[in-house]
This record gives C-alpha cells, sequence and structure tokens, in this order.
C-alpha cells in the first residue's frame, strides 16, 4: 500500500509537471518543469529497485543535460514564444487522434494483459551488477558509445563555435590580421588528401 | 526483501505512455524550437520509464543496460542539437520554428 501511494504520488507530480511543460510559454518555466518530471520518474526508477539508473537518472538527466538547456536557454536570451496561427489545423486534427490512441493504448493495457505485477525490491540494480553486464555482455557498445560521445563533442564545438574561429592557430591580434584565410585553408586540405 | 506490496506493470506502462503523449503534443504544437527540444527529451524520459519497469517484470538486467545508453544517446543528442539551436539562432536571430522553414539562407 505504501508503495502504490509513493508511485501515486511521484507519477502525480510527473504527469503535472510534464502537462506543466506544454502550458507554460516561457522556455524557462518548461525547462524547470522538466527537472520536476526528471526528479519524480527518479523516484519512480527507485521504486522499482533500480538505484543505478536512478542515480544517474539524476546526475545526467537532471543536472547536465538540464543544465546545458537552462545555459543555452540564458544564453540565446530566449522570450515567451509567439503564438501563431499557421498549424490550427493541425491541432485540431492532431490532439484529438493523439488522446484517442492514448486511450486505446491504455485500455488494452488495463484489459488485455496478464496481471502479474512488478514487485518492489524483486531486481537488484545496483551499480555492481549493472557494471558486470556492461562489461561484458555489452562492452562493445559500451566502448562505441565513447566514440559516439567523442564525436558529438567536437560537432558540438564545431556547430556552436563561430565560422573561422576553429581554423585559426593561436596567433595574435595583428598577425591574424595580416594572415589570409583562404591559402590556409587550401593547405589543410592538401594535407587531409 | 518482502513484496507484499506490488505495482502492476501496466500502472508503470500508462505512465510512460503519458509521457510520451505529453512530449509528442509539445512537439507538435509548442512553437520555441528550445521546448520542442525538451518534448524530445520527455519522450525519450517517457520511453526509459518502460524499460526499467520491463526489466523489473522480467527480472532482467539488460533493461537497464539499455536506459544507461538511451541516456549516453541523449547527452550526445542534447550537446549536438542545442549546438544546432544556437548555429539556427545566430543566423537568423530567433527561435520561432515557424520562421525556420529553409534549410540555406
Amino acid at each position: 500500500m505504501l508503495h502504490l501511494a509513493l508511485f501515486a504520488f511521484f507519477g502525480i507530480i510527473c504527469v503535472a509537471g510534464a502537462i506543466n511543460l506544454l502550458v507554460q510559454r516561457h522556455p524557462i518555466n518548461s525547462a524547470l518543469s522538466l527537472v520536476v518530471v526528471m526528479a519524480s520518474l527518479a523516484a519512480e526508477y527507485l521504486l522499482l529497485g533500480a538505484e543505478f539508473v536512478a542515480a544517474i537518472q539524476v546526475i545526467v538527466y537532471a543536472g547536465a543535460i538540464m543544465v546545458l538547456f537552462i545555459f543555452t536557454i540564458m544564453l540565446l536570451n530566449a522570450g515567451e514564444e509567439e503564438r501563431t496561427k499557421g498549424s490550427r489545423v493541425a491541432i485540431l486534427l492532431g490532439v484529438p487522434g493523439v488522446v484517442i490512441g492514448a486511450v486505446l493504448v491504455a485500455w488494452v493495457l488495463i484489459h488485455h494483459s496478464n496481471t502479474q505485477s512488478v514487485t518492489i525490491g524483486a531486481l537488484l540494480g545496483d551499480p555492481k551488477s549493472i557494471a558486470r553486464l556492461l562489461f561484458s555482455d555489452f562492452l562493445l557498445p559500451f566502448e562505441v558509445t565513447s566514440v559516439l560521445i567523442l564525436i558529438a563533442i567536437m560537432g558540438a564545438v564545431v556547430l556552436a563555435s563561430r565560422p573561422g574561429a576553429v581554423a585559426r592557430p593561436q596567433t595574435t591580434p595583428a598577425a591574424a590580421k595580416e594572415e589570409n584565410e583562404g591559402p590556409q585553408l587550401v593547405a589543410a586540405g592538401r594535407e587531409r588528401r | 526483501m518482502t513484496s507484499v506490496t506490488a505495482i502492476p506493470l501496466p500502472y508503470y506502462l500508462i505512465l510512460s505512455g503519458i509521457l510520451f503523449v505529453c512530449g509528442v503534443l509539445g512537439f507538435l504544437i509548442k512553437r520555441n524550437i528550445i521546448t520542442i527540444f525538451m518534448s524530445i527529451e520527455l519522450m525519450l524520459n517517457g520511453v526509459n520509464l518502460s524499460f526499467v519497469a520491463f526489466a523489473a517484470h522480467w527480472h532482467v538486467l539488460s533493461g537497464q543496460v539499455f536506459v544507461f545508453f538511451v541516456m549516453v544517446v541523449a547527452a550526445a543528442e542534447a550537446a549536438v542539437g542545442l549546438a544546432i539551436i544556437i548555429a539556427v539562432y545566430r543566423t537568423r536571430e530567433t527561435l520561432n520554428v515557424d520562421q525556420v522553414n529553409l534549410l540555406k539562407l
């Protein structure tokens, strides 16, 4: 009973945060409600016995990714979004469709699923067993994700930097003013070939 | 561990479905490009919840490892996506997706 009450409590917080994300018009309010959603989802993970996932949910999602979002919002000085009439037809047709789909899925899940239950604490999701699985069965995907992260870092730096800021070497402003960008890029291309 | 109290699996799936639907709705109706991006994160969170619920249901730990990978991909996607948003803002001076309708200016 206590677990069900906790599930309902955090689930209601979660859904309320998700709806608040849709209702709010300022991006920073949406970002903060998304933090609420992620924190309550971490509590749900704890109820499922997934300690490690709950910890990295708070650290990576609610910590790192949302800080990145809020940093971007403040960097771009994003204001309130404007109301546009362009997609009114899409809203009128799409929102009832989504609601009908959600109701259908919920109905199927309620009526056509066996009533087996998730037992609390039956699964050990501690870091030790996760790491044992991660470094034995999932070793190759794990290493591939490190390459993915590296590519993402380089891509983010290249995309977010001003044009020409990456290729320019560390020189004094006077020397940087004198040297021409064109021949340097040609030379770089020749080296790559 | 006493397992007298148990939460049925459909409850978790319904919560996960609600989160996913909220993400889809936000993706469709929001006009701010950053909020649209946050809706994508909301959808990923809904999927993660169903992953963990099924992992607990079938007593298989790989579901939680998949959640780990989803989080890694989400982090990479957030970094690249926000960089793209910064580049878009630098060229268009707007975050409204209705005004970003050309690939090349």
